[in-house]
């Protein structure tokens, strides 16, 4: 019976993890479906929907049910200036200096919120504006804060299905991550329609952001680093440009990477999400839900 | 020993059918030409010879080898060559380079050779650079060699894929639609040169070709395919006034 | 065997370079902490040149490069430090063992993932890169010495200008005659046409491994150069953000473009290095703002690198006649 106990706390507790991996992950499959790019800033958005937070909440005590949707607005525009500003212009250049101007981004980012006149390098507290309790389900605890994560994740995927699958937006964004130029000659704004896939996942990513805060209170402008490269194993895991597989993708990850900190030990963490990337790749690099590819 | 057998070949996509029950052989040292309208299965042909495709069944013999589990890199080695439809030249190479490469590829040197700038090596690399102009220079492609390959004007590069295919001296050449996309007076040079190919090197040929003129007066003899099948084979009259070769153009456009 | 020969020019600017910088170093004009920033360079130029021979020739996307870097690093380090060294002499073949293991190592990760197509070639070495940063780390646990995270010290500092220029020179010399071989043209055609070069006779996943392997040795000979060089070595040297700063010596000096690598790594440290000297204490936080900035701006002014494809006759590059 504790062992039971022990194994779904974990449970729970990992699945609180791979929400905000889901959540990170959405975006890095939705550009790469569109654009064929990897998104090398997209864990800096994450991290400045997280500072974006932190600023609302200490400095202008806005109340938790406008924070989400303020920093989600503000990481979904900064995905629009970082995608019209920086990726734009190189649409025709090749890749490898795509990669490189993400990266730079991303390195921007990260220090530019650095620099002491705005924050600071250092971890700062987050403040979350409510009191953590947990509730007693006798086999494992759940606390606030997860069933927070939970339903806001759960919201935010039906949301994001029905933009997808039920708008006109959503069908252009599909056709375009099929056929980029038959889209374009059947009438679909493709610039249009690529900035609107840059808003969508840099606001799923701001989300994400905020629920990170809310469950591991200390942000720093690095924060984005590590669970950016895990969502994008996780985005790689479900099938690269597939929007199912980064959900699942994203739980495997975070189960996975709790139940190894438990189990085993928290220094082998990183290392077995890496070794599982690997098997991936070598067996079937298209994804779990991926097509596979009749390569001679 | 025949060049080329193809014995029940069979190959298809998902659901559909490229290629059904393909049988057909090529003497050494004939030229033999594949027509069919479009999707009629005739590039599957060629890729499944080449290895760029595993067969679903049947099999391949050249020389009487057979070629199944062959990596493509090897069958160059043995004597296979070709060309591509829509031209895969080695675009940041020069025009010279684009011969030499594959020459080297057949007789080089080693590592340490290419290091220490051996004998070897130098000699090695003379005889490839000679070798490689004197073909350009049939292909009319003098005067071109330190070009990179992209900057030619479009009849040169069909040219230069001809010629890298003759680098390897091949003892089969596969000619992929080397027609498509001309004017009459172009094919009319391009009929001169493949006939001049012929002539000079003594290799088997096989030509897919859509266009009817081309083949006709290139082929010793000719195989029709449509729908991935066989419906006639023949000499080049035979075969152009068989009755179901005729439907299957009907509605395609019928060069002469 | 015409090696030197058939490098007389570059062989001569090599020798004027050291000569100038033999006396500069000898006259104490440059103060120790810019004597280690220019053999810091020298170093990081090999290396980029390894990445340049895996990408910007064969055309092969590999994020991990520092992870052999740090393969070769700790690897020498560990042997000189275990056996004690004490001599440049005994340094070499210790130099020479770090860049085997990298290259050892890259043969045996390179014979799975290089059959896999770019982005996921990308993935796989950057998945890779930190497995390696996340083994050193916890270094400590398998062989004491290494120091896992508070890193790794005691490394005699065997190091000179001298061994430095030399091995540079030497193992550029080598590249740039594999480049100018049948190789480098095997390679090119791989990166221009992976399947056409296969129907024309190239063993494309052998000549891929061979540039892999080669591209590993270089690294691992670089990060030996190295641990002799600073005798402190830090896991977090060897990290994604390194691999970044050698694929951004090879993109902006130009895919395929051995002086572009040479020119543009001297002018990344001099950036980086120069900045923190420019730059007053207040505004030093500001550097890695600028730098970030300056990155994006060269990449849209020119994409495809400052010297893509072009070598430098001058100092004896180009394919000698």
């Amino acid at each position: 019976m504790e062992l039971l106990s022990y194994l779904l706390q974990q449970l729970i507790n990992g699945l609180q993890l791979g929400a905000v991996y889901a959540l990170i992950a959405l975006g890095y499959t939705m550009v790469y479906g569109v654009l064929r790019l990897i998104n090398f800033a997209h864990g800096d958005i994450f991290m400045f929907g997280a500072f974006t937070a932190y600023y609302l909440i200490s400095k202008w005590d806005v109340p938790i049910y406008l924070v989400f949707p303020i920093t989600m607005a503000v990481t979904g525009l900064l995905g629009f200036l970082i995608e019209k500003i920086a990726y734009r212009p190189l649409r025709s250049a090749p890749r490898i200096s795509l990669l490189i101007t993400a990266v730079g981004v991303s390195l921007f980012l990260e220090y530019f919120l650095s620099l002491n006149s705005l924050f600071t390098p250092n971890y700062i507290g987050f403040p979350r504006p409510f009191e953590v309790t947990g509730y007693d389900l006798s086999l494992f605890t759940l606390t606030n804060v997860q069933l927070i994560i939970f339903a806001v994740t759960l919201f935010s995927l039906a949301l994001l299905y029905l933009l997808i699958y039920k708008t006109k937006y959503g069908r252009a964004m599909r056709a375009l991550s099929h056929d980029q130029e038959v889209a374009s000659l059947m009438g679909i704004h493709v610039d249009g329609i690529i900035s609107f896939t840059f808003v969508v996942g840099a606001a799923l990513a701001g989300l994400g952001g905020i629920l990170y805060a809310f469950a591991y209170p200390q942000i720093n402008v690095f924060m984005g680093i590590m669970p950016g490269i895990k969502s994008f194993i996780a985005a790689v895991l479900g099938g690269i440009g597939i929007i199912h597989g980064a959900v699942l993708g994203g739980i495997i990850i975070g189960v996975s990477e709790v139940f190894v900190s438990a189990f085993l030990s928290s220094t082998l963490r990183d290392g077995v999400i890496f070794f599982i990337l690997f098997l991936v790749l070598l067996l079937k690099p298209s994804g779990i839900f991926g097509k596979r590819i009749d390569k001679v | 020993m025949k060049a080329l057998d193809v014995l029940g070949l069979k190959k298809s996509f998902g659901g559909v059918t490229a290629v059904e029950d393909l049988t057909f052989s090529v003497e050494e040292f004939e030229t033999v030409g594949i027509i069919g309208p479009n999707g009629a299965g005739k590039t599957t042909l060629f890729n499944l010879i080449t290895g760029l495709y595993r067969p679903d069944s049947g099999k391949v013999l050249f020389f009487g080898q057979n070629l199944h589990g062959v990596p493509s890199f090897r069958l160059a080695h043995l004597g296979i060559s070709r060309t591509f439809q829509n031209l895969r030249l080695f675009n940041s190479l020069t025009v010279l380079q684009n011969i030499t490469a594959p020459m080297l590829g057949m007789h080089g040197y080693g590592i340490a050779p290419a290091i220490f700038r051996t004998h070897r090596y130098r000699a090695t690399e003379r005889a490839a650079d000679k070798k490689g102009r004197m073909l350009l220079d049939f292909f009319s492609l003098s005067g071109k060699e330190e070009q990179l390959a992209s900057s030619l004007p479009y009849g040169d590069q069909r040219r230069l894929e001809l010629a890298r295919a003759l680098s390897i001296e091949p003892r089969l050449l596969l000619i992929d639609e080397p027609g498509a996309g001309m004017n009459p007076r172009e094919i009319q040079d391009l009929l001169r040169t493949l006939r001049q190919v012929k002539e000079h090197f003594r290799l088997t040929i096989v030509v897919i070709e859509h266009q009817m003129g081309l083949i006709m007066n290139l082929s010793d003899r000719v195989m029709a395919m449509d729908f991935g099948e066989k419906i006639a084979e023949g000499t080049p009259s035979d075969v152009k006034k068989d009755r179901k070769v005729i439907e299957a153009y009907l509605g395609e456009e019928l060069v002469c | 065997m015409n090696f030197f020969g058939s490098a007389r020019r570059f062989l001569i600017s090599s020798a004027i370079a050291y000569v100038i910088l033999k006396a500069l170093f000898l006259s104490g004009f440059l103060t120790g902490y810019v004597q280690q920033i220019i053999l810091s360079s020298f170093i990081v130029i090999l290396t980029s040149l390894g990445l340049n021979v895996i990408y910007g020739y064969t055309g092969q996307f590999s994020l991990g490069h520092a992870g052999f870097y740090g393969i070769g690093a700790y690897a020498a380090a560990f042997l000189g430090v275990h056996f004690k060294i004490d001599s440049v002499i005994a340094f070499i073949p210790v130099l020479f063992a770090g860049g085997a293991a990298a290259a050892l190592i890259g043969f045996i990760v390179g014979v799975p993932i290089l059959r896999l197509r770019d982005d996921f070639l990308a993935i796989a070495t950057l998945g890779f890169g930190i497995l390696v940063r996340v083994l050193l780390d916890n270094s400590d646990k398998f062989i004491e010495v290494l120091g896992g995270s508070r890193g790794f010290i005691g490394i005699p500092k065997l190091v000179n200008i001298d061994l430095v220029i030399g091995t540079t020179v030497f193992l550029l010399l080598i590249t740039r005659n594999l480049i100018f071989s049948r190789y480098g043209l095997f390679w090119q055609c791989i990166k221009d046409d992976e399947l056409a070069s296969m129907v024309f006779g190239i063993n494309s996943a052998r000549m891929k491994l061979m540039a892999f392997t080669y591209g590993c040795f270089l690294a691992g000979i670089g990060g030996a150069l190295y641990a002799y060089l600073y005798s402190f070595l830090h896991p977090s040297n060897f990290d994604f953000l390194k691999s970044i700063d050698f694929l951004i010596i090879v993109i902006v000096g130009g895919m395929g473009s051995i002086t572009g690598t040479i020119c543009v790594g001297f002018l990344w440290m001099a950036i980086i290095e120069g900045l923190r000297i420019a730059l007053p204490p207040q505004v030093l936080e500001l550097r890695w703002v600028l730098i970030p900035l300056m990155l994006i701006a060269v990449m849209m002014w020119k994409p495809y690198g400052f010297f893509a494809r072009r070598e430098s006759r001058l100092l004896g590059l180009g394919k000698e006649s």
